[in-house]
């Protein structure tokens, strides 16, 4: 295994390699090793860089625990806007998750209908690319559009360009209050797919109000819970305007302090699947589409994130959810399953030729000896 | 301003040109004759202009893709323009080009409230946008100040801002799908109605790459519901680094204002001058605007007055009215209409880290003296966004290329104390042989490959972005 200590290393270890790279962070992300490359962790690259919280900006380099930025950004009261998800309980897998796995796989969580997604607070980043040259792109400033955006394409591209060295955030103040309100959503007919558009429509009611919801879900059940953040005032007065909007669709109920941050701790790293038999796809549509996604995969266990847009998706191993969800906009990730079904499905969504003309030529381009994660992304 | 010579051979070619676009696209929409391309030979930075061979203004996808494959098989380079607005030279032609406008397109095709999108032909103007849903409680977040004339094309080509980014983001966050033609013809679809593309971020990667990796027909965008409302709040201060300082406790109080706007006390006296707002003459003027209900406005406006005099301000004025709102508004929205009353003027448009402010406030005074051209400043607080509006005088041979020179070196001095050379006008023309000072040859190296990838012939946009020398070898191939 490949354990650069810096910048340097690292570019040292990408020029000097002469076959495959299988490159992690904390290695909490999977999916399956599809290659029998060499191994090179950028677990050794630690350490913030640069914290200014009164400009907003936190830069680090790749390998710092998710942990440590976070309990730096909580002393100064702020946070990730995006609230990534914790893949260890999904994945069953072990270690500590790195900031720049995160943002490889450009990890967001239930904040992202709200805040934007890992990539929209990602401002800067240092890489290695293929070549093994250092590069970088965007910088620690929030405004920047000089040059072209390689900020975020390397955000969610799973080494595939380069080796992330150095990231740099745009954070937010944490809020100073939150509270939840879930909804047992009834209707007349009691059938499942009917009932999950119904809870879907609770969801698009208060995301088409004023009352900045910062989480918008339904569980297994098929009850919608909805969250609001900011100052106690503030936060009073959303969930009573909310409360009203969400009458018609079932009982509501309401949730507080630890009690609400801990259900959206479930959701975020999608505790209802944690442990099961089944495998794990990760849908992405409009919300409007998810009824019609919940009636192809009659027998699933499902949770809707994002309004009802984002659907974990728990089936029987070796399902085709994708196959099964053909002609519905979109795309269906396999986050988890036996390498044999990675294999055969494919982990990520095939692209239209043109499109995946574009990828394999930037690929070419960053990686041209294609050792960098080959496979990873398909 | 250098541009790279003009191929003759395309020139001569004109006629012959002409006659081919003219068998893809309606005869109208061929336009050739001299007087009539006038009014595609500039954008916003006027003083620079030429003619370009012809303009096109097609109607639908199709027709795009029909111009391009054309121009790709013959060779011709391909200017895209949406509304002409830009302040960067983005959309300035060269005399072998053809100019591709997409004015024409300006349909909505699809408004969904349930998913909160909209999609729309891109040469639609960004505030007609919001127009289309604005009656039923709904807006399109990204609001550059040329937001009336400004298309969605052009927004995306440069990943348009503007005053409330802060709390909303810029186009490239609001973005959810395109069709984009490339210069071969292919058309490409990415993205949809969903919030996440699947794939590498390609989408990423078009926002803001300036009309060179393709031209984008029709954008699905995000609409967000309106604030029930909105109110702010105008703070005077004696000096630059309080007023940093202000801001600078605002944010970390954890309060996340929709826009934090800043004006130093050249640019003060000359609005008072020009709009009469009633602004106080001071240092350094804040204007805060919080969003919400009356009650959390309210709430919002008091921990904003609270930490503002700890700083003891020498006047702070919440607005309690809409009128109040108005009037606190009025003199920064004439801000470069009063400048321009005073000279022509160069608006810059570097982002530095908001920290940075006095020192960097402090040297462009310096720099003022020593270039004997004044200059004002207005500033996005919250992000960091300059925008200093150098004075010079056009007719006053010399002038202009002085006013450059002052503004290159302010430009070096964002990226020397870790920002950048624009914010959200983008690179274009103007600040191309810039690029040197913030990124190293391979980091532009890279940036180079990306163009190769989308547009293997150099085509598109050509001699943008990007210093001619580091491209030269590429546009000449």
């Amino acid at each position: 295994m490949l354990t650069p200590r810096d910048e340097a290393d690292l570019a040292e270890a990408v020029r000097g390699a002469e076959g495959p790279l299988w490159i992690e962070g904390g290695g909490t992300r999977g999916p399956v090793r599809a290659t029998n490359g060499t191994r090179l962790s950028v677990a050794g690259l630690t350490g913030i860089t640069l914290y200014e919280p009164g400009a907003l900006t936190l830069v680090a380099r790749a390998g710092t625990p998710l942990a440590e930025v976070e309990a730096a950004l909580a002393v100064e009261n702020q946070r990730l806007p995006f609230e990534p998800m914790d893949h260890r309980g999904l994945l069953g897998s072990r270690g500590e998750p790195t900031i720049g796995g995160m943002v490889a796989a450009n990890v967001s969580g239930p904040r992202r209908i709200q805040a934007g997604a890992c990539r929209d607070s990602l401002i800067g980043v240092r890489f290695v690319d293929g070549r093994g040259d250092v590069v970088k792109n965007g910088g620690r400033v929030m405004k920047n559009v000089t040059g072209y955006d390689l900020v975020k394409l390397m955000a969610g591209s799973f080494g595939t360009l380069g080796v992330l060295s150095e990231v740099a955030f745009k954070v937010l103040p944490r809020t100073a209050v939150q509270h939840t309100l879930g909804v047992i959503v009834t209707d007349d007919a009691g059938n499942a797919s009917q009932n999950i558009g119904r809870a879907i429509a609770a969801l698009s009611a208060v995301l088409g109000s004023p009352f900045d919801v910062s989480g918008a879900a339904i569980n297994k059940d098929g009850n919608a819970f909805v969250r609001v953040e900011g100052f106690a005032a503030s936060v009073e007065y959303r969930v009573a305007q909310l409360k009203s909007l969400l009458g018609r669709f079932g009982a509501v109920r309401g949730l507080a302090g630890e009690a609400s941050e801990a259900l959206w701790r479930k959701i975020r790293d999608v505790g209802a699947l944690h442990g099961t038999d089944h495998d794990v796809w990760r849908i992405s549509v409009k919300p409007g589409d998810g009824a019609a996604v919940a009636a192809r995969l009659a027998g699933a266990e499902l949770l809707f994130d994002w309004g009802g847009g984002l659907i974990w998706a728990g089936v029987a191993a070796g399902s085709d959810v994708r196959g099964a969800l053909a002609g519905i906009s979109g795309h269906a990730t396999l986050v988890r399953a036996a390498p044999e079904t990675h294999a055969a499905l494919g982990t990520f969504q095939p692209e239209q030729a043109p499109l995946a003309a574009l990828t394999a030529g930037l690929r070419a381009q960053f990686d041209p000896r294609g050792i960098l994660n080959p496979g990873r992304m398909g | 301003m250098d541009m790279p010579i003009p191929d003759a051979g395309i020139i001569a070619r004109k006629a012959q040109i002409v006659a081919l676009l003219k068998q893809v696209l309606p005869a109208d929409a061929v336009i050739h004759e001299p007087h009539e391309t006038k009014a595609y030979e500039c954008d916003a930075l006027t003083a620079y202009r030429c003619p370009p061979l012809c303009v096109v203004l097609p109607s639908s996808t199709e027709q795009v893709a029909a111009v391009l494959r054309l121009c790709h098989q013959q060779g011709v380079p391909v200017v895209p323009r949406g509304s002409g607005t830009s302040l960067a030279g983005g959309a300035l032609p060269t005399a072998d080009c053809v100019v591709l406008g997409v004015a024409r397109m300006n349909d909505v095709i699809e408004t969904d409230y349930d998913n909160r999108f909209i999609r729309v032909q891109t040469g639609r103007t960004n505030l007609s946008v919001t127009g289309a849903v604005e009656e039923d409680g709904f807006f399109y977040a990204p609001d550059p100040s040329s937001q009336l004339a400004c298309a969605i094309a052009g927004n995306i080509a440069m990943n348009s801002g503007g005053a409330h980014c802060l709390k909303y983001g810029v186009t490239t966050n609001n973005l959810l799908g395109v069709t984009m033609v490339l210069m071969d013809g292919t058309v490409v679809d990415i993205g949809g109605a969903h919030l996440d593309a699947g794939g590498l971020d390609l989408l990423g990667v078009i926002c803001g790459s300036e009309g060179q990796l393709g031209v984008v027909t029709e954008a699905t965008l995000r609409i967000l519901p309106k604030p029930e409302g909105a109110r702010p709040v105008l703070i005077g201060f004696d000096s630059n680094e309080v007023a940093g300082a202000c801001v600078s406790d605002i944010i970390k109080a954890g309060v996340l204002p929709v826009a934090i706007e800043f004006m130093d006390r050249p640019c003060i006296r000359a609005t008072e001058a020009f709009a009469h707002a009633g602004y106080p003459d001071c240092e350094a003027l804040l204007i805060i605007e919080v969003e919400g209900s009356e009650a959390e406005i309210a709430e919002q406006l008091a921990v904003i007055s609270d930490i503002a005099r700890r700083h003891n301000p020498v006047e702070l004025r919440e607005s309690q009215s809409a009128e109040q709102s108005a009037a606190i508004w009025k003199g920064r929205k004439s801000a470069f209409g009063a400048m321009g009353q005073i000279n022509d003027y160069m608006c810059l448009d570097g982002t530095i880290p908001v920290t940075a402010l006095p020192h960097v406030l402090r040297r462009i005074g310096e720099m003022s003296k020593e270039y004997g051209l004044d200059v004002g400043n207005v500033f996005h607080a919250g992000d960091g966004n300059m925008h200093p509006l150098i004075l010079f005088d056009a007719n006053k041979p010399g002038d202009l290329e002085k006013c450059e020179s002052f503004g290159a070196d302010i430009l070096r001095l964002c990226v020397e104390v870790g920002g950048c050379l624009t914010g959200e006008h983008g690179v274009g023309i103007e600040k191309r042989d810039l690029m040197v000072n913030q990124y190293d040859p391979v980091d532009l190296e890279v940036q180079l490959r990306v163009k190769d990838v989308f547009d293997p012939k150099w085509l598109l946009n050509p001699a943008k972005v990007f210093p001619l020398a580091s491209s030269q070898a590429r546009r000449a191939a």
